[in-house]
């Protein structure tokens, strides 16, 4: 991972003697510069980290790259996780182009599968297309008015929303339990309190020739959607308006509270689809299991791809190879599984950090 | 036996035990959040810092034996996350509300990181004083038997109320809290009196944390707190950020909290789950009827990044 991370500095590096390609991408290449430089930092204060825990440092960066993109089952496996992370990362990316932070993820993806896996329940027996469709639909409407909720008390309470909606992952996680133990419950399941399976036949399957599941198609679609979303259409220019300065957007005229309702909508929904697919590519029913963070890094990966939907899918598989080599940390170096949650930390803070970097670099303001 | 003699009364007798026991971290996590966003700036981390002071309390109780030293640990390491979180946020163009989400995940993960080996172990614990000595019924004695750190919160909850009124300390942190450029014009550093804010704020969080792994539950594992920190962060904005009103809220919330697990010591079983998120449908509850959209809130700090 570190020479992928190098060599792109390298390509933003090395065009320096042409004052007026800077001039022209000075700021892009800032975009891509930053992070970088944010994540390499991060690397090496996690390398110190470990190297202070008893561990070689550098067998670490080996066994994250070889667990993360060295073969082509890592490749898969890391893809597979990169999927809920695209979509959990809208989640937060799409209300942030309207000023708000939502982190609330992972309370949409609980409420989505739920929805998901309900829907399912209720048609069995019939065609599993008209189950899939189904189950796509209610995850993106279940997740969708969770996520809606957190909007609605904003524009309507003026409840702060970073709260709101990290306080309704709480509540979505106790309404799953709450469910999976009682009126839902499989009384097959023992150990591990679950609804009863969806079915093989309406799993969504993998993508021909690999094992990655189709829910990597459905984050990429979504991400390119809310794209052109924000960056091609009349709404999303509005919401961009209303974000940059909301006076300014209500004495035009724009129906802010609509577009924060809107917006909200469409970033559970998509925390929803995640949720979906979960249930339908991996678990294939509702339990506990289900909330394994991935919200949480999604919140991550928003920030880390400065919110813009289209950087999310890189950022998705690079924090989607992370937590995939967590797994042979474990094994091959002893590391704590929670190992995954401290770079992530780690980087988050060196992210946030970052920030403070824009337009600060000499060389790359371009007129001088 | 007692427990049929008292019957139904368990319910609110458990209630209230659990409004003293299982406020206290709420009540050191808000304290100390108050101070913190008086000063003009909120962290919301401070759920990260008491998982950790949580997990070095414990690991130093186990290593030294004695249990206030942990508590010490847990404060210290709390101060040293509030720094962090004050350090970063000073940078120009930093979000502190993006910085206190960052700071929750690293100090979850770091926790769970080091305090691997402090799941089997048990550690020395804080003692309790035993306040139903003049009761025969168990769960009298049992509701009574208070610990030394819920009634240090609750002293520090009136100090802080005089020391923001009368104090200089005070003043300062709330002029930090209402104008930036005020307290820069009267020649103060807005940034050194945040940090010093985030650092007893972080401190008293962790301190917070260590009630959870040394006193009640009473052991170290990746569950131990649920956003307790999250929720004692919004029990300050409808405390009006009020050190006193922070303390009769974070009893309301221990007693809210200690419903599920007492009904289901009476067999109703049904709704534990729910019961159990109780204190944060009450959270939500409280800020839907509290917060208004037309207005800023009476109390808030005008520099709060939350309430603009």
């Amino acid at each position: 991972m570190t020479a992928e991370v190098e060599s792109v500095d390298a390509a933003g590096v090395a065009p320096a003697a042409d004052p007026g390609f800077l001039q022209r991408y000075g700021t892009s290449i800032e975009y891509i510069l930053i992070p970088c430089a944010a994540l390499i930092g991060a690397l090496a204060v996690f390398g110190g980290f470990v190297a202070l825990y008893g561990k070689n440092p550098l067998d670490l960066y080996f066994y994250m790259y070889y667990g993360a993109f060295g073969t082509a089952f890592s490749w898969q496996n890391t893809l597979t996780r990169a999927a809920p992370l695209i979509l959990t990362a809208l989640c937060t990316a799409l209300p942030a182009q309207l000023g708000m932070v939502i982190i609330g993820g992972e309370g949409a993806l609980l409420i989505g599968a739920l929805s998901a896996t309900s829907a399912a329940l209720a048609l069995q027996g019939a065609a599993p297309i008209v189950v899939q469709i189904a189950m796509v639909i209610a995850g993106m409407i279940g997740g969708g008015l969770w996520i809606t909720l957190s909007g609605g008390l904003r524009q309507y309470r003026g409840v702060n929303e970073t709260i709101s909606s990290l306080l309704l992952v709480y509540i979505a996680l106790a309404i799953l339990n709450h469910l999976v133990e009682g009126p839902l419950r499989d009384p097959a399941s023992l150990n591990k309190p679950s609804t009863r399976e969806i079915g093989a036949a309406n799993m969504i399957g993998t993508i021909p020739g690999t094992d990655v599941h189709w829910g990597l198609a459905f984050g990429l679609v979504a991400a390119v959607a809310a794209y052109i979303l924000i960056y091609h259409t009349t709404f999303g220019f509005a919401a961009r308006v209303a974000g940059g300065n909301i006076r300014a957007a209500r004495i035009v005229g724009l129906g802010v509270g609509k577009l924060i309702l809107t917006v909200c909508f469409l970033a559970g929904a998509c925390a929803g689809l995640a949720g979906m697919v979960e249930v339908a590519a991996v678990q294939g029913r509702t339990n506990a299991n289900l909330a394994a963070g991935y919200g949480f890094t999604g919140i991550l990966v928003a920030f880390l791809a400065r919110q813009n939907p289209v950087a999310i899918i890189p950022v998705a598989i690079l924090l989607g190879g992370i937590s995939a080599s967590g797994g042979l940390l474990q094994r091959r170096l002893g590391l704590p599984d929670a190992s995954v949650l401290v770079l992530q930390g780690i980087i988050f803070v060196f992210v946030l950090a970052s920030d403070a970097l824009y337009g600060r670099i000499g060389f790359l303001k371009g007129k001088s | 036996m007692a427990d049929a003699s008292i019957g139904l009364w368990t319910v609110p007798l458990a209630v209230l035990g659990g409004a003293i026991r299982v406020s206290t971290p709420f009540l050191f996590v808000s304290l100390g959040e108050c101070i913190t966003e008086r000063s003009g700036r909120i962290n919301l981390g401070l759920e990260g810092t008491l998982v950790m002071g949580a997990m070095s309390a414990y690991g130093i109780s186990y290593l030294s034996g004695s249990p206030w030293l942990g508590v010490l640990a847990a404060g210290i390491t709390g101060a040293l996350f509030g720094a962090l979180h004050a350090g970063i946020c000073s940078l120009p163009r930093v979000n502190d509300i993006a910085v206190g989400i960052a700071l929750m995940l690293l100090g979850t993960g770091l926790a769970f990181f080091l305090g691997k080996p402090l799941i089997e172990p048990t550690a020395a614990r804080l003692p309790a004083i035993d306040f139903g000595w003049w009761s025969d019924v168990p769960q009298v004695r049992a509701a009574l038997r208070i610990n030394v750190l819920f009634l240090i919160g609750v002293a520090i909850a009136p100090l802080l109320y005089w020391a923001f009124k009368t104090t200089r300390w005070g003043l300062l942190i709330r002029t930090a809290g209402e104008s930036a450029d005020a307290a820069r014009a009267m020649g103060h550093s807005v940034l050194l009196i945040r940090l010093r804010a985030t650092m007893v704020g972080g401190f008293l969080a962790g301190i917070g944390g260590s009630f959870l792994s040394l006193f009640y539950p009473g052991s170290w594992n990746e569950g131990l707190s649920s956003g307790q920190g999250i929720t004692a962060v919004a029990l300050v904005i409808f405390a009006r950020w009020d050190p006193m009103l922070c303390l009769w809220a974070s009893l309301a919330f221990g007693g809210a909290a200690a419903l599920g697990p007492a009904l289901q010591s009476v067999g109703v079983t049904s709704g534990y789950h729910l019961f159990n998120a109780s204190p944060y449908i009450l959270t939500l509850a409280i800020m839907i009827i509290t917060c208004s959209p037309k207005r800023t809130l009476t109390g808030a700090p005008a520099e709060l990044s939350i309430t603009r």
